[in-house]
Order: C-alpha cells, then sequence, then structure tokens
C-alpha cells in the first residue's frame, strides 16, 4: 500500500475511478461467468501441457498388439458406499472366426484406482526423475492396468496419448499466435507509426497474403517439408506456417491504432518532454491497446489449433510419432474402424472443448478489454 | 465507380502473376522431382525400373531443365490456355480439374445457400426474442458449431449413420451413377447425396453468419427510427423485415465475395473425409505425389477464385457504402 493510501474506506464509485485500466478488465471479465469457467477449463490443460506423463496412466508408445481396441473401462468412485474409485476388469477373447480380439467387461473383478501411484519412469518438467503418475491402477504385480479411454489399434493407451497430444497441440496454438502477434505488432506498428513507402509495401504484402487462398496454400507448404525432419522441426515449421497468414489481421489492426495515435496529445506532450521514439512506443502508445491485442489473439488461438488439427488429420501436419489431437484423430479416419472403437472420437471431443473455452475467453476479454465503454 | 472497378481489374493480372510465381515456387519446393517420388511407390510396390528409363522420361517432361524455363513453359502452357499433363494420370490437366471443378461449385454454393436461408432467419428471430430459451439454445448451438471443425462434424455424422443406421453416406453418388454420363437420373442421385456434405461444409458458415445477423439488427433495432416506425403502429414483423434487417443485412452482403473461396478451400478438407469426388482429393494427391503442374494449376484456380471472391466483395462494398468510394475515388 502507498503512503496516500485514504483512512477512509472508498465507496464503489470512488473505487473504480482510482482502479487501474488492468483491474477495472479484471472487475469486467469476473462479472462474464461462461468466461471465466472457461478460463478456468484452459488452466487446466495448460497444466497439462506443463508436465503430460505426470497426467498418463501409461507410456504413450508402448504398444501391445494384443491389447487393442479395449473399450474404454468406466469408472466408479463410490465403492458400495465407501469413496474408493474401481474400474472393472476387461476380459478379451479371440474371436475364432474373425479373428478380432473382442473384450468384456468383467463387473465382478474390480482394479482399484488410486491417487499417486508408481508407474512408468519420466522425468518430471524434463528434470526430476520420478516414477509417480497422478492416477493409475493400484495392483499388486502391475498385471492389471487402467484404460480410462480405451486403446487404438495398436494396444496403445488413449487417455495417456491424448494427454500428449494436448501439449503439441495447445503449444502449437499458443506459439503461432505468438509469432503471429510479433509480426503483426511489429510490422502493424512501422506501418502505423512511419507511414510513407514502408507504410505501402507492407499494406501491399498483407493484401498480397489476405488473398491467398490459406487452406490450399498450407496443404502445399507442409506438403514441401522434407519427410526426413526431426519432429521439432516439424513442429516449428508448422508453426511459422500457421503464423504466416495470422499477422495480416492483427497488422491491420495495431497500424489502425497507431494511426489514430500518432495524432494525440499525449503522444505529442511525451515528444516535447524529450521522449524517445522507442520509449513513446513502448510506454505510452502500445498501452493504450494492450488489452485489444490480447483479446484478439486469443481468439486467434482456436483458429489456430482447428487448423493444425485438420493438417495433422490429413496427413501434412504434425507426423508420428509425434502426438497431436489431429494425429490422434487419424486413427478414426477409417469408419469402419470407428464403428468397432467409437472411443477413438474422443480427441475431437476434446478439441471442441479447448476451442469453444477460448472463443469464449476471448469474448470475455472483448467485451471486459475497453474498460471505460459501458 | 467506374474508375475504382477498372482499377481493381487492371491489377488482376499482376496478382496473377504474382501468385503464379508463388504457387510454382511452393510445388517445386519439395526435395526430389515427380519421377524420384515415382520410383519410390514402384520399388515399395516391388517392381522397378531402369536409370535410363528415368532419365529418358524426366527429359521427356522437361524436369531437367533449369527451374525458370519450367516455369515459362508451364505460364506459355497457361496462356495458350493448356493446363499441361497429369504426370501421374497421363491425362490433361484441364479435363481431370474440368468434372471436378463442377461438383466443388456446385456443393459450395449449395452450402451457401443453406448457411443464409438458415443464418438469417435464426440471427433476426434471436435479435428480435433477445434473452428467449431459443435465443439461448441458438446461441449455444452457435458456439459449438463455430468450434467444432468441420471434419470432425463429418466423422461424427458417417460414423452415426454407419453404426446406427447402417448406411454409408460417403461420395456424391450411388455405386451405379459415379462412372455413369450425366442424365437427369445422375443429377437426382447427385441431389439425394449432396446435401449432407452441403451442410456439413456449411455449419461454421451458418453460426459465425447468425451471430454477426443477430449483433447487427440488435444494433439497429435501439435507433429511433424503429421506435418511430413502431409507434406509427407498423406490425413488429413487418417493422424488422422491412428496415432494420435490411440495413443489418449491408455488411453481411458485401463479404458475400469473402465468404465463397473459403468455402471452395473449406471443401478441401471435408470432401478428403467424405471421399467427395471434387477437386480438394485431387490437390492433395497431386501435392503428395509431386504431380506438380496437376497441383500447380488446382492451386491456380483457388488463387483465382479467392481474388476474384475479394474482387466481388470490395465492389459490393463501395457500391454500398459511398465513404469508400470517395476515399478511393
Amino acid at each position: 500500500m502507498s503512503v496516500l493510501a485514504p483512512a477512509v474506506p472508498l465507496t464503489a464509485e470512488e473505487r473504480v475511478s482510482v482502479a487501474s485500466s488492468w483491474r477495472l478488465i479484471w472487475w469486467r471479465f469476473r462479472k462474464h461467468r461462461l468466461a471465466l469457467a472457461s478460463a478456468l477449463v484452459l488452466i487446466v490443460l495448460y497444466v497439462v501441457v506443463l508436465c503430460p506423463d505426470f497426467f498418463s496412466t501409461q507410456d504413450p508408445e508402448a504398444t501391445d498388439a494384443r491389447l487393442a481396441f479395449i473399450p474404454i473401462q468406466r469408472l466408479h468412485v463410490f465403492d458400495g458406499f465407501r469413496p474408493s474409485p474401481w474400474v472393472p476388469d476387461v476380459a478379451g477373447r479371440r474371436n475364432p472366426t474373425t479373428l478380432r480380439m473382442e473384450w468384456r467387461v468383467d463387473e465382478s473383478r474390480r482394479i482399484p484406482v488410486r491417487f499417486f501411484v508408481t508407474g512408468y519412469p519420466y522425468r518430471l518438467l524434463g528434470v526430476v526423475p520420478t516414477r509417480i503418475h497422478l492416477v493409475g491402477a493400484a495392483t499388486r504385480d502391475g498385471r492389471e492396468r487402467l484404460y480410462l479411454l480405451g486403446t487404438d489399434r495398436l494396444g496403445r493407451d488413449q487417455w495417456s496419448r491424448l494427454v500428449h497430444g494436448t501439449r503439441t497441440s495447445m503449444t502449437i496454438g499458443l506459439t503461432a499466435v505468438t509469432f503471429s502477434v510479433v509480426l503483426g505488432v511489429l510490422l502493424g506498428g512501422i506501418s502505423g507509426y512511419y507511414g510513407g513507402p514502408a507504410d505501402a509495401v507492407i499494406q501491399r504484402l498483407i493484401e498480397l497474403l489476405q488473398s491467398l487462398p490459406t487452406i490450399p496454400i498450407w496443404l502445399a507448404l507442409t506438403a514441401a517439408l522434407p519427410r526426413d525432419w526431426s519432429p521439432q522441426q516439424v513442429f516449428f515449421a508448422i508453426t511459422v506456417i500457421l503464423s504466416l497468414v495470422g499477422w495480416t489481421t492483427l497488422g491491420r489492426e495495431v497500424r489502425g491504432r497507431f494511426l489514430t495515435l500518432r495524432e494525440e496529445d499525449f503522444v505529442l506532450a511525451a515528444e516535447l518532454a524529450g521522449a524517445s521514439q522507442g520509449r513513446i512506443i513502448v510506454r505510452h502508445m502500445v498501452p493504450t491497446f494492450l488489452s485489444h491485442i490480447i483479446a484478439t489473439s486469443t481468439l486467434a488461438i482456436p483458429a489456430m489449433i482447428i487448423n493444425e488439427t485438420s493438417l495433422s488429420f490429413l496427413g501434412l501436419g504434425i507426423r508420428p510419432p509425434a502426438i497431436s489431437w489431429g494425429v490422434l484423430l487419424q486413427e478414426a479416419q477409417n469408419i469402419q474402424t470407428v464403428a468397432l472403437a467409437p472411443w477413438l472420437l474422443v480427441p475431437g471431443a476434446v478439441v471442441i472443448v479447448s476451442v469453444l473455452a477460448f472463443n469464449l475467453v476471448g469474448d470475455g476479454l472483448r467485451d471486459a478489454a475497453d474498460p471505460y465503454s459501458q | 465507380m467506374t474508375r475504382y472497378v477498372l482499377k481493381r481489374l487492371l491489377l488482376l493480372p499482376a496478382l496473377l502473376f504474382l501468385f503464379s510465381v508463388t504457387v510454382f515456387a511452393i510445388v517445386q519446393a519439395p526435395p526430389g522431382d515427380f519421377l524420384t517420388t515415382y520410383v519410390a511407390t514402384l520399388a515399395s510396390s516391388g517392381s522397378s525400373i531402369s536409370a535410363e528409363q528415368v532419365e529418358a522420361l524426366r527429359r521427356e517432361y522437361g524436369l531437367d531443365r533449369p527451374i525458370w524455363v519450367q516455369y515459362l513453359k508451364w505460364m506459355g502452357n497457361l496462356a495458350r490456355g493448356h493446363l499441361g499433363l497429369s504426370l501421374e494420370y497421363q491425362r490433361p490437366n484441364a479435363e481431370l480439374i474440368g468434372e471436378r471443378l463442377l461438383l466443388t461449385i456446385v456443393l459450395a454454393l449449395l452450402s451457401f445457400v443453406f448457411t443464409w436461408a438458415v443464418a438469417i432467419p435464426a440471427g433476426i428471430y434471436s435479435a428480435m426474442h433477445p434473452r428467449s430459451p431459443i435465443d439461448y439454445v441458438l446461441t449455444v448451438v452457435n458456439y459449438v458449431g463455430v468450434a467444432t471443425p468441420n471434419f470432425m462434424l463429418a466423422l461424427v455424422l458417417m460414423w452415426g449413420a454407419f453404426a446406427y443406421l447402417g448406411m454409408s453416406v460417403t461420395g456424391l453418388f450411388s455405386p451405379d451413377f459415379v462412372e455413369a454420363p450425366w442424365s437427369l437420373a445422375r443429377v437426382v442421385d447427385l441431389l439425394k447425396h449432396v446435401w449432407l456434405p452441403a451442410v456439413v461444409l456449411g455449419v461454421a458458415g451458418t453460426a459465425r453468419l447468425t451471430r454477426v445477423m443477430r449483433a447487427n439488427l440488435l444494433d439497429e433495432l435501439n435507433k429511433p427510427y424503429v421506435t418511430t416506425a413502431r409507434a406509427k403502429g407498423l406490425s413488429e414483423w413487418r417493422l424488422v423485415v422491412r428496415y432494420p434487417a435490411r440495413l443489418a443485412l449491408n455488411p453481411l452482403v458485401s463479404t458475400i465475395g469473402w465468404y465463397l473461396p473459403a468455402l471452395f478451400s473449406g471443401s478441401l478438407i471435408v470432401a478428403t473425409v467424405m471421399n467427395l469426388p471434387n477437386i480438394g482429393p485431387l490437390l492433395l494427391r497431386a501435392l503428395i505425389n509431386q504431380d506438380m503442374y496437376l497441383a500447380g494449376s488446382i492451386l491456380l484456380i483457388y488463387c483465382f477464385l479467392t481474388i476474384v471472391g475479394t474482387l466481388i466483395s470490395d465492389i459490393l462494398l463501395a457500391w454500398l457504402d459511398p465513404r469508400i468510394r470517395f476515399e478511393e475515388g
């Protein structure tokens, strides 16, 4: 608290008039219940992004053809009346005519589910070696295992793969938008602040990029990525490709803001006070529309996520062995397989939930971004 | 107005030239050429081809020439109206694209009609009854509609139809009509199949359009002229449709040109999932097999459609909004 803090408690009206603009934005955003709940969903998803292995129940790469297409085991929270979560065991038998494994849920044999169990070794946050996982089957011999979302055609645990896919897909959305924001603010800023020939060139460039048919061009660009690139290289390239077009909308918006702000009195005052150009831009101009940039870029993330998922789904984006939501949905491409194992569509539901959350948070931010409007 | 349109039309060839260079650079970018992919495919299927034969083919297709020669050759052919020969299908590209382009356009137009036929009434209803139960339902549907990738929707519908109704909803024709020549019966068969992909393709756009229409109309409904009209005793329905709805439509009409090209590109992914015989899967295959003249031609067609679309919306916008006309004047 500063020394100047008033001794008498402020009335509501006074509190509003002395609050910082960020505080006002927060107050407004808070009133948007759905946006607040969505923000919570996003926080949970990004916690998962930080340490997917901790949330996995099994090694996402571990294949076992004998464990293919195990259905979802329904999680029971109560054992009788005692809160003690368990899942029913599944027993498989190979059908002699179709040669397919057929799984039967055996409700009589219960596999207890516990928190903080030991499982496959990994490094927490890439540093701390550990074997502790958030949930898992608590059995003595370790033979019985937990398949929260079933398994795919190679017997890989879908829950663990989904958790790892979340890391890739959510990160790609965020980094691609960060790239676009940097490009958009930089080029839009130059365009709007300096005007003249720089403005003309950048505006033509934006027009050119915006009249490209995005999806076909993205496909062509991703198809051009060398087949022998490492997953990290591909990841980086996809991010750049996605943001190549993404920055243009933001660039236009930033330019417009700079054009109007350039004429404002407070900019002139800063100039007369001898502030450097860099200081005027960073200290005086950017903060006035920073909240708008944040809202706009939040609304741009879902498009990036959908695009990445679509590209990977077509086999042109993220490639296996890397895991993303699109890669997971590739398993669901064959409709006969989906009819047999509908749980392969679950990653699609996660895509929808996350995109929905981003849209709602973005809408909430956009409404809250201008704290002085009614 | 005429000057503005003329100016834009004069820019068209320049834009197309720039795009043709970009497109050619992109389809040229993958390492190797069509023949390396071709040899690899042959090898994986167990057969092989001698090195001399590969060289002979490379010379025949002109793949051994410098890139700019290849580009000039392609452009020269384009200028004379030849789209070249598909290396993979050994058929003229114009023929391959032609039959599929028609289906692509039919699909996009139908989807467009669906979008507007649903979104405008829904938007008007929502704006006239804000915070009513139906408005809330529509809002939820819209949010989910925007959030669902259209290939996901296609997958779920295909799965539902297959698992519960035992039918396959892929393709645009029944098996009897796939190879048949065009006839009335074939058109009827097409109409029986095309509506589902058209709806799948249109859902996200419908959701977006409904929200914009609702917001625009809500802004208009608060204006004094609406109160005046109401005070004069005009019935609510006539009042809304006659004045504010038309004004709220203006900004939407001007974006038609942006929306159509987006539909053409959007159908690419849905078409691949639903196995529709339109231009999308053809492009995908051409890109993967490095059939570069086919891929290049398709990409250029997409570019052309997008430029024309943007041009149409800019002209519509200038026509509807005098401020833009004078500024550019």
